[in-house]
């Protein structure tokens, strides 16, 4: 439903887009959801510095989103939570240049405050005992998760898939699970509603997050001006200040 | 109802245009998506799709909670409509309101709800918990237990209207002849309200049928265990389309049929 809404709501602000006569001063991104808070700061932060543009940020998980491009939406920015759903952009031929990695996350293991079951690494997803959630696999958190577990050698005991990486994360903040991989910036996100339980280096998985300038951008040059903040020293700043790992 | 009377009828009384015409843009509402669907299968890989391990656990999985649902709304939502409708207490209309609350509010919020009271760490499921060692969310009586508080107002209204148009007059001959209350229940009033109580039994396992937004929220999703026909086209729809519209066309059949025959069978006469 969220994901008939957000492509729904997207549809709506691209057709004001392009109703309008502003896409001079109009930048509209499409950035994946683990963004939402880091990209929500971006816009502000770059607002400020240029007041007569305005960002207009279109979240949704990176497959929506590039469904939505593929059909031709006109965004200007296309920010994605991995390489794959990029790709395919790419060999769409809908981009403008090269897509850059602009920042990486980490997986983590989500246990609910205090860990009441004792979980202490990626071993104890094989506990029957314990109700362990994983994200659908057709969402990068889930791909990324098992593939942290395949690398651990653990066959997890799976009992729910969640449709997106904080919905998991809902169910983890209540106790209904006990354990879950989400993104490091994920728990950070709940202020210690869970606790994390790291992942060893060998099998953590690293979630990379291109962005690109879209081949059919009605705003190129603010959409050039914006990536170039992403990566600047003030759009480091901001991701780093989430959690994100800088590349 | 005869045929020769309804044909004569309709020569007389043409309906107004303007009717016909909003009629048939209400009636595309609901035909146009459906075209939609079909246009997008992918006719030559259906027979396939529609074997597959992910259709058939949510098949099975839906039909089990539906059926469930539905019997668990009739053993419970029968007397609730019969007091109701027969018995004057002060609350009555709060009591009504809520019983149709699950109507208007959005499932996802009824699903947080019954997490909060039925979960592991919730009101009653903590205690339920400790005592039993029962857990309803990621089981099959998770999907069950969401799918009755959504779809079970639906038996609880259409029975009760059923019995408060049902003239009193008959079960009072009955009892006045001998039967005692049960049997007056039993033999007078409920195959009078049979027809009411079959559309309400419809009704009720074609919104279990099609719930998702408490059960993701209470029962979460994995396939063969609590993954039913709408949650599998969620998760579908954003990695494989041929599967998505597949699971779409198998609740549209089924639904439809269930619900067309139904008509024909119990509400001819309404």
């Amino acid at each position: 439903m969220t994901t008939v809404g957000l492509v729904g709501a997207a549809l709506l602000l691209t057709a004001c887009g392009n109703a309008g006569n502003s896409t001079d001063n109009e930048i509209l991104v499409s950035a994946a959801s683990s963004l939402t808070e880091a990209f929500t700061e971006m816009e502000t932060a770059f607002e400020s510095a240029n007041p007569e543009i305005d960002v207009v940020l279109n979240i949704g998980g990176s497959a929506a989103l590039r469904e939505q491009i593929l059909a031709g939406a006109p965004a200007d920015v296309f920010a994605s939570a991995n390489t794959s759903n990029m790709e395919l952009v790419v060999d769409a031929g809908d981009v403008d240049g090269e897509p850059v990695i602009f920042a990486r996350n980490r997986l983590e293991i989500a246990v609910p405050a205090g860990n009441p079951g004792g979980v202490t690494g990626l071993a104890d997803f094989a506990r029957d005992e314990l109700l362990i959630g994983l994200c659908a696999e057709s969402v990068p958190c889930g791909a990324y998760g098992r593939r942290a577990l395949q690398n651990a050698d653990v066959i997890p005991a799976v009992d729910t898939e969640e449709p997106n990486v904080r919905a998991l994360l809902t169910k983890i903040e209540v106790g209904e699970l006990d354990a879950g991989i989400v993104y490091e910036t994920d728990v950070a996100s709940t202020d210690g509603g869970v606790d994390g339980v790291e992942i060893a280096d060998d099998d953590n998985v690293h979630a990379d997050y291109p962005i690109v300038v879209l081949a059919e951008a009605p705003n190129a040059d603010g959409a050039a001006g914006f990536v170039a903040f992403v990566l600047s020293d003030d759009g480091r700043a901001i991701l780093a200040a989430h959690g994100f790992v800088l590349p | 109802m005869t045929k020769r009377m309804d044909s004569s009828d309709r020569r007389k009384r043409r309906p107004p245009i303007v009717l016909v015409v909003l009629a048939a843009l209400g009636l595309s509402v609901f035909v146009i998506p459906l075209l939609g669907l079909l246009a997008r299968t992918p006719w030559s890989d259906l027979p396939a799709l529609l074997t597959s391990d992910v259709v058939l656990d949510a098949l099975r999985v839906s039909v089990i909670a539906s059926l469930g649902a539905t019997a668990i709304s009739a053993i419970l939502g029968v007397p609730l409509a019969w007091i109701l409708a027969r018995v004057e207490f002060r609350g009555r209309s709060i009591v009504r309101g809520l019983v149709v609350l699950p109507l208007v509010l959005p499932p996802v919020v009824g699903g947080a709800a019954l997490l909060f009271a039925l979960g592991r760490r919730g009101l009653i499921g903590e205690p339920l918990n400790q005592a039993t060692g029962l857990v309803f969310p990621f089981s099959i009586w998770g999907v069950i237990i969401a799918a009755t508080f959504v779809a079970m107002p639906f038996l609880v209204i259409t029975v009760e209207g059923g019995l408060r148009n049902l003239d009193p007059r008959y079960e009072g001959a009955a009892a006045t002849l001998g039967a005692g209350r049960w049997t007056v229940l039993r033999r007078v009033t409920l195959p009078m309200i049979a027809p009411s109580l079959a559309a309400g039994l419809a009704l009720t396992w074609a919104r279990a049928l099609g719930e998702f937004g408490a059960t993701i929220t209470f029962a979460g999703n994995l396939q063969g265990r609590t993954q039913t026909l709408p949650l599998a086209v969620f998760v579908a729809l954003e990695s494989d389309r041929g599967a998505a519209v597949a699971l779409s066309l198998i609740m549209v059949a089924i639904s439809l049929t269930v619900l067309v025959a139904l008509r024909q069978r119990w509400w001819g006469e309404l």
